[in-house]
């Protein structure tokens, strides 16, 4: 019963994973070269860890993290919260908000990209206009400052959708008799919400912030297509810095072990998580 | 305690009309049941009642006071549901306690009343549970529990046993009937079991449609059934309908002819008679036996009077078979005739 999916999961994941922990130990170079690949140990894992760089794209993903996770799942919880209520053209709306989440990210990064124009694109033009000329063109994607905001908000904007999506099944799982119940014992709009709504969703937000975070330290796309890890390094993420490690310096076994502390970072948060729905009880 | 009063109250879906001018009194302590198959709008109205749906026309009052614009948790009534809706976070205690404090109760009346609803329904051990540790009969308790403690005027229940398996619904019958005798609250129920509404009502109040189609007792249901609608809806089995017309020789249909009682209207078009009041008779019109149910302490014969259905319920054991030619003979004072209408004559 069993030997379909064990034989499965051992070619296409486990095998590859002890394959790469394994070449994570080596100085395998991505083109085969005369001389033989060689044993190195634990030396690819120290010279990352004395890589300022790669502390730097840590520190990046982080930053991202943090940002990116209040906007993307406050802004996907709240427009769940409004597409629940019954009103007119319900369905289109939640098609039409869903819609950035099915477009690639290369398509949403070239349009973005546009918008971000320096000095004057849309967004700049908006600010401009908005404050009356007194906030200045902003270089969205050439400031240091500003890059990694502006990765938040196009990321936050192409995947809120898919939170979107969870909370709006989370909050369809809420029996309507317990909201009826919550009136008649008493409770007003803001008493359902906080006594019924919020309760029924704890899983629902356990898992929306587990995946969002996951999903948001693997960030590459936007980063590789927009500003290549740039300016100054302050949009390097772990998987850029792992990507250009294996495919432009051409360090396979380097690669490797960057991708190795990576499943280390996502192995934690997914332990971090398990932990937090016993907790909670979901 | 109050009395409550429905008056020609109606309620529209946009153009739809799903309850038609129904008026209604309920007297203090009265426990009444609204039975009617799936869509009659039973629930309907008693969400009317609770303020969870709006009123299109007519009036609620309950005691001396008009309702219709009255927020739920001011009408002064407490509700049991179907899935029981307790929260699912909450202890037993907090269920049980959450409406008295979003009133702002002070803690120890709280306590008081918690523990007074615990102890009459013997849930004192479970306070410290949550709704998940609990089986669907001690669920269903907390849920009541969680009325009690209101000290409501009304109580509504709606359809609070449809998820317990066939014995714990028997069981919390009883408890539910029990519970309403000590504590005298009016009461509004919502079933569409016939058999719950039978065993539970002072006074039934049959829907279809959006319609009341007859208010009284239980037996006065059972005896006197207004329309045909009630005849079968009313009893189990239910009862057995022949269409044909009156002659001089009894009740002619198109599979042979049934014995009337003198005097009988001339313009029946259905004859009605219940299960129970066919006994067996060497003078009976004859059937033959399709399948025979015995349950212990009756059997009910299904079998076929020409080509029509029909259902005895024998208080004898009997031991026919398939095929085997029985007679049958009603009870002429339970002989029910409706007319062309379908309401009885």
């Amino acid at each position: 019963m069993l030997a379909p999916a064990v034989i499965l999961m051992t070619l296409f994941l486990i095998t590859p994973f002890i394959l790469s922990f394994w070449t994570a130990m080596t100085n395998q170079p991505l083109v085969p070269r005369p001389t033989p690949v060689r044993f190195v140990g634990m030396a690819n894992f120290v010279r990352i860890l004395t890589d300022d760089l790669f502390w730097t794209s840590l520190w990046n993903v982080t930053r991202f993290t943090v940002w990116v996770l209040p906007v993307q799942c406050g802004f996907a919880f709240l427009t769940a919260l409004i597409l629940n209520q019954k009103m007119p053209l319900r369905g289109l709306f939640r098609g039409m908000f869903f819609l950035p989440a099915i477009t690639s990210m290369v398509v949403v990064c070239v349009i973005w990209g546009t918008l971000f124009q320096y000095p004057s694109g849309p967004l700049n033009q908006i600010v401009g206009f908005v404050s009356g000329g007194r906030i200045q063109p902003i270089d969205w994607m050439g400031n240091p400052d500003w890059a990694m905001f502006s990765i938040v908000l196009l990321s936050a904007w192409q995947a809120y959708g898919f939170q979107m999506i969870i909370y709006l099944a989370g909050l369809q799982g809420i029996s309507e008799e317990l909201y009826d119940a919550a009136r008649i014992d008493g409770a007003g709009l803001w008493g359902r919400f906080w006594h019924v709504t919020m309760p029924g969703l704890r899983p629902t937000h356990v898992f929306v912030l587990v995946i969002t975070t996951i999903q948001a330290f693997k960030l590459y796309t936007q980063v590789a297509i927009l500003t290549q890890g740039g300016p100054k390094s302050s949009t390097e993420t772990v998987v850029h810095y792992m990507v250009r490690a294996g495919f432009e310096e051409q360090k396979l076994g380097y690669a490797s072990a960057v991708s190795v502390i990576l499943f280390l970072i996502v192995l934690v948060i997914a332990l971090v998580q398990r932990r937090l729905m016993r907790r909670f009880d979901v | 305690m109050a009395n409550l009063s429905i008056d020609k109250v109606r309620k529209y879906y946009g153009a739809h009309e799903v309850i038609h001018s129904i008026s209604l009194d309920i007297a203090d302590g009265e426990f009444v049941t609204l039975v009617g198959p799936s869509g009659c709008g039973k629930s309907t109205l008693l969400r009317m009642i609770a303020g969870l749906e709006g009123i299109s026309d007519g009036e609620i009052r309950i005691g001396d006071r008009v309702v219709n614009n009255v927020q739920p948790k001011e009408r002064d009534i407490a509700m049991v549901f179907q899935n029981y809706a307790l929260y699912p976070h909450m202890t037993v205690a907090e269920n049980m306690s959450f409406a008295l404090k979003l009133k702002g109760e002070n803690k120890a009346t709280i306590a008081k009343r918690v523990q007074e609803a615990a102890s009459i329904l013997a849930l004192e051990p479970y306070l410290d549970r949550l709704p998940k540790q609990l089986s669907g009969g001690q669920r269903q308790r907390v849920a009541m529990g969680r009325a009690i403690v209101r000290s409501p005027q009304v109580f509504l229940f709606d359809e609070p046993l449809s998820n317990l398996d066939a014995k714990l619904r028997v069981q919390m019958r009883s408890e539910i009937k029990d519970l309403h005798q000590r504590l005298k609250t009016t009461t509004v129920y919502v079933t569409h079991d016939q058999v719950e509404a039978m065993t539970m009502a002072d006074k039934i109040v049959v829907m279809k449609g959006g319609n009341v189609e007859q208010v009284g007792r239980p037996l006065e249901l059972y005896d006197r059934p207004a329309n045909l609608f009630v005849a079968t809806f009313i009893g189990s089995p239910s009862m057995n309908l022949f269409k044909g017309t009156v002659t001089a020789t009894g009740f002619a249909t198109a599979d042979g002819v049934l014995p009337l009682p003198a005097g009988s209207h001339g313009a029946a078009a259905t004859y009605g008679i219940r299960p129970e009041h066919l006994t067996i008779a060497d003078d009976g019109f004859p059937v033959e036996v399709v399948v025979l149910e015995p349950t212990g302490a009756e059997t009910q014969v299904i079998g076929r009077f020409g080509q029509q259905q029909l259902v005895a319920v024998l208080r004898d054991r009997v031991d026919y078979k398939p095929g085997d030619i029985i007679r049958l003979k009603p009870d002429l004072g339970c002989v029910h005739l409706f007319g062309q209408d379908e309401r009885h004559l």
